[in-house]
């Protein structure tokens, strides 16, 4: 067994180069839906540890608005969100985790870019949560724009893309930057509020986390308007199985629906008896929708109904009601000043 | 001038007085009462360089001990829910240990089976001790094993006797180093004697494949054979059929700590005199038991202190297993940190899981000792 597995690994060891070389991700797929129906349960890949996006708390209970995805999409397959296999992955294993089909889907804090769509085998579904890189400084300094950060000292973990980017931003604004690189996030935030920066760059909600809660008084810095990129964060699954790929977009698109319908886990009981046809259909009261996706008509009641409207999601475990305190931003519905916006479901 | 630093000269000076100049300046034990101050003056004050170096030594622990002990113990934070009392506190935050210690030790382990986790590893940390007294190597001792090791088995899956099952992607904390370590220990020593005799063998063929794997394996990092074992090994296989993580991760593990304790098992042969060799062959013992009579057992003997070391470093490195998901000891530490509320207090949290390695490892460290003492028979060398 040992040495089969041996000669195994070193076989794929050496074919590294080879698989380095060819593009991944024109696997085809098997249906999925199938697949997680015989076994039982979702295989969703998440975060090993963000908190308010994929982390255990302190009972070994995974909680996260990215959590929240998975939850949803084991309701609406079998009308139990508990049916859920998480699996924590690493930055880097997180993608062929997809590939290979080790997961059903990845809810893990993904940016959606091109390359990821496309060379790398992953379908983005959905956007889930608009996140932006930001800059967080000290009130004291007075500084009100990123563009007056010139010269100035900036926190920042190294090995990441907010690294790049952060350079970027220099370069293209002609400023000189002096950067603090530092492995450790928390080290990044001890450094920053021990004051041997001037500012800390990190995607803004981690800023805005780091201000509640690292911070001896929150109300002494000052998170800066600009947002020097764009984080898209989203769920994903592998090339191949549009089937697998429409029941995991719309999981996500009726808990936005749900919220702008102002249907919510306490309420939806009671609007099953609604007169609103939008809202019977959409429950499954009315019409065949679930049953086009290979699932029960009741697949958004049963979201709605163990996991809540993303509003609630997204109270309970980032915005006001959790420990990270972020407003909604971008992330209301579009018709509240935010970008979140589902298509009809009908 | 403040207090602290008149201290070392008062020191100094009372340990100076009851000094008479002539007296014998042997150095008898440490600790002995009523010589203690001939030992410092021997040891400690012998020369003027001596003096400084002794006197600086003081002063350093003077500044460090005091704040240490302060932080540490006495300004700590023992017992709160409420991080804020913490955050006003001067000292440590050992709060953070009492309020998410079964977490840390138990990682995803289901909250209200921990108890499982937790016998299995007191059975099992029962057995090793048992284990580790020679007074004990009897016939009964494997027998012992094949009974904790199914029931270990059957604690942390459990699926029978009315125990829920639990997925091994669960385990975590405490229970995932321990069986990662001790199971990549008994599975990778005997291979890596194997490899070792391989290695030294006459048949050409088995010669190359022993040294090739050595070699190869020691010449990538453990991380990159783990990194290969999650995240490239998957590709290669079936559409949909997947190697269990664990497995995966175990293998590596065995593998690489195994390619390692054979370099250490191959010095010890070639510490054994040649005569020994030539003796066996005369008995007319073949190859089997001229090694497992003759050979091995001196061999071993001389190799304990590099094996002891790389178990040591075995056990510490079971905590990369996170780059592949897994929730090691370290990894669990780290999450319990993932509460923002608790984050700047991740001192805390690493220092306790630093404490726990260490008991391990110094046990480890002096058990090897404690073995040596007693496996001698006269043929050392020093």
């Amino acid at each position: 067994m040992t040495v089969k597995v041996a000669f195994q690994s070193v076989a794929a060891m050496a074919l590294v180069a080879l698989a380095v070389a060819v593009p991944m991700g024109t696997a085809l797929a098997g249906p999925t839906l199938d697949a997680v129906k015989a076994r039982g349960e979702v295989v969703c890949g998440v975060h090993t540890s963000l908190y308010g996006f994929g982390a255990p708390d302190d009972k070994g209970v995974w909680r996260g608005i990215d959590v929240d995805v998975c939850r949803a999409v084991a309701a609406a397959v079998f009308g139990d969100d508990k049916k859920v296999k998480y699996v924590p992955l690493s930055a880097q294993a997180r993608l062929t985790a997809v590939q290979s089909g080790e997961v059903d889907l990845l809810s893990r804090n993904t940016t959606w870019t091109l390359t990821r769509d496309t060379a790398n085998g992953l379908n983005f579904t959905g956007i889930n949560y608009f996140d932006g890189q930001g800059f967080m400084v000290s009130k004291k300094l007075g500084v009100k724009s990123a563009k007056e950060l010139s010269g100035a000292t900036v926190c920042v973990q190294t090995g990441t893309t907010t690294e790049l980017n952060l350079a970027d931003y220099f370069r293209a604004n002609k400023m000189e930057l002096k950067p603090v690189t530092i492995e450790k996030y928390e080290e990044v935030t001890g450094a920053f509020v021990a004051g041997r920066c001037d500012a800390i760059t990190s995607d803004a909600s981690q800023l805005a986390a780091i201000r509640a809660n690292d911070t001896p008084n929150p109300a002494d810095f000052v998170i800066l308007p600009e947002m020097i990129s764009k984080e898209p964060l989203g769920p994903s699954v592998r090339q191949g199985d549009d089937q697998w790929f429409d029941i995991v977009k719309w999981a996500l698109f009726a808990m936005i629906e749900a919220e702008e319908r102002g249907l919510t886990s306490a309420n939806v009981e009671a609007a099953l008896k609604s007169p609103d046809p939008n809202v019977q259909r959409m429950l499954g009261v009315t019409g065949d929708l679930g049953k086009g996706m290979g699932l029960d008509n009741k697949w958004a009641y049963n979201i709605i109904r163990t996991v809540g409207n993303y509003g609630e999601s997204f109270e309970r475990n980032v915005g006001m009601g959790s420990k990270l305190q972020l407003a909604r931003g971008l992330n209301a519905q579009w018709n509240d000043g935010g970008l979140m916006y589902s298509p009809p479901i009908r | 001038m403040n207090a602290r630093d008149e201290t070392p000269e008062e020191i100094f000076s009372r340990e100076e007085e009851p000094i008479e100049p002539h007296v014998a300046v042997k150095a008898p034990p440490a600790g002995h009462p009523l010589r203690v101050v001939d030992w410092a003056k021997a040891n400690l004050f012998s020369s003027v360089p001596n003096t400084v170096l002794t006197l600086a030594c003081l002063w350093v622990l003077w500044e460090t001990i005091p704040p240490l002990i302060d932080w540490a113990l006495l300004k700590a934070v023992w017992q709160t829910s409420d991080p804020r009392v913490c955050r006003e506190a001067d000292g440590a935050c050992w709060a953070l240990v009492t309020e998410k210690h079964r977490f840390i030790l138990f990682g995803l382990y289901p909250w209200n089976e921990q108890w499982r986790p937790l016998l299995a590893m007191a059975l099992f940390i029962a057995s090793g001790a048992v284990s580790c007294y020679p007074g004990f190597w009897r016939w009964w001792l494997p027998v012992l094993w094949a009974i904790v090791l199914p029931a270990c088995a059957v604690l942390m899956w459990g699926g029978i006797f009315g125990l829920t099952f639990v997925d091994n992607t669960q385990w975590g904390g405490l229970p995932l180093t321990l069986i990662l370590s001790v199971v990549g220990l008994v599975f990778s020593f005997p291979f890596a004697i194997l490899l070792a005799l391989g290695r030294r063998s006459e048949l050409p063929a088995i010669r190359a494949v022993c040294v090739g794997f050595i070699e190869f394996v020691r010449g990538v990092p453990l991380v990159s054979v783990l990194f290969m074992a999650s995240v490239m090994f998957p590709l290669f296989l079936p559409e949909g059929v997947t190697v269990d993580k664990l497995l995966r991760a175990q293998v590596g593990i065995i593998l690489f700590t195994a390619a390692y304790l054979a370099e250490a098992v191959r010095g010890g042969l070639q510490a054994v005199p040649r005569g020994q060799y030539e003796a066996a062959d005369a008995l007319g013992l073949g190859y089997w038991r001229k090694m497992g009579l003759i050979i091995l057992p001196q061999a071993l003997k001389i190799s304990i202190p590099p094996l002891v070391n790389q178990f040591i470093s075995m056990f510490k490195d079971t905590s990369l297993v996170i780059i592949i998901g897994l929730f090691d000891l370290l990894t669990t530490a780290k999450t319990a940190l993932a509460d923002p509320e608790w984050r700047p207090f991740f001192i805390e949290s690493y220092a306790f899981v630093a404490l726990i390695y260490f008991a391990f490892c110094f046990f480890m460290s002096r058990y090897s000792q404690f073995l040596e003492r007693r496996m001698e028979t006269g043929h050392r060398r020093s």
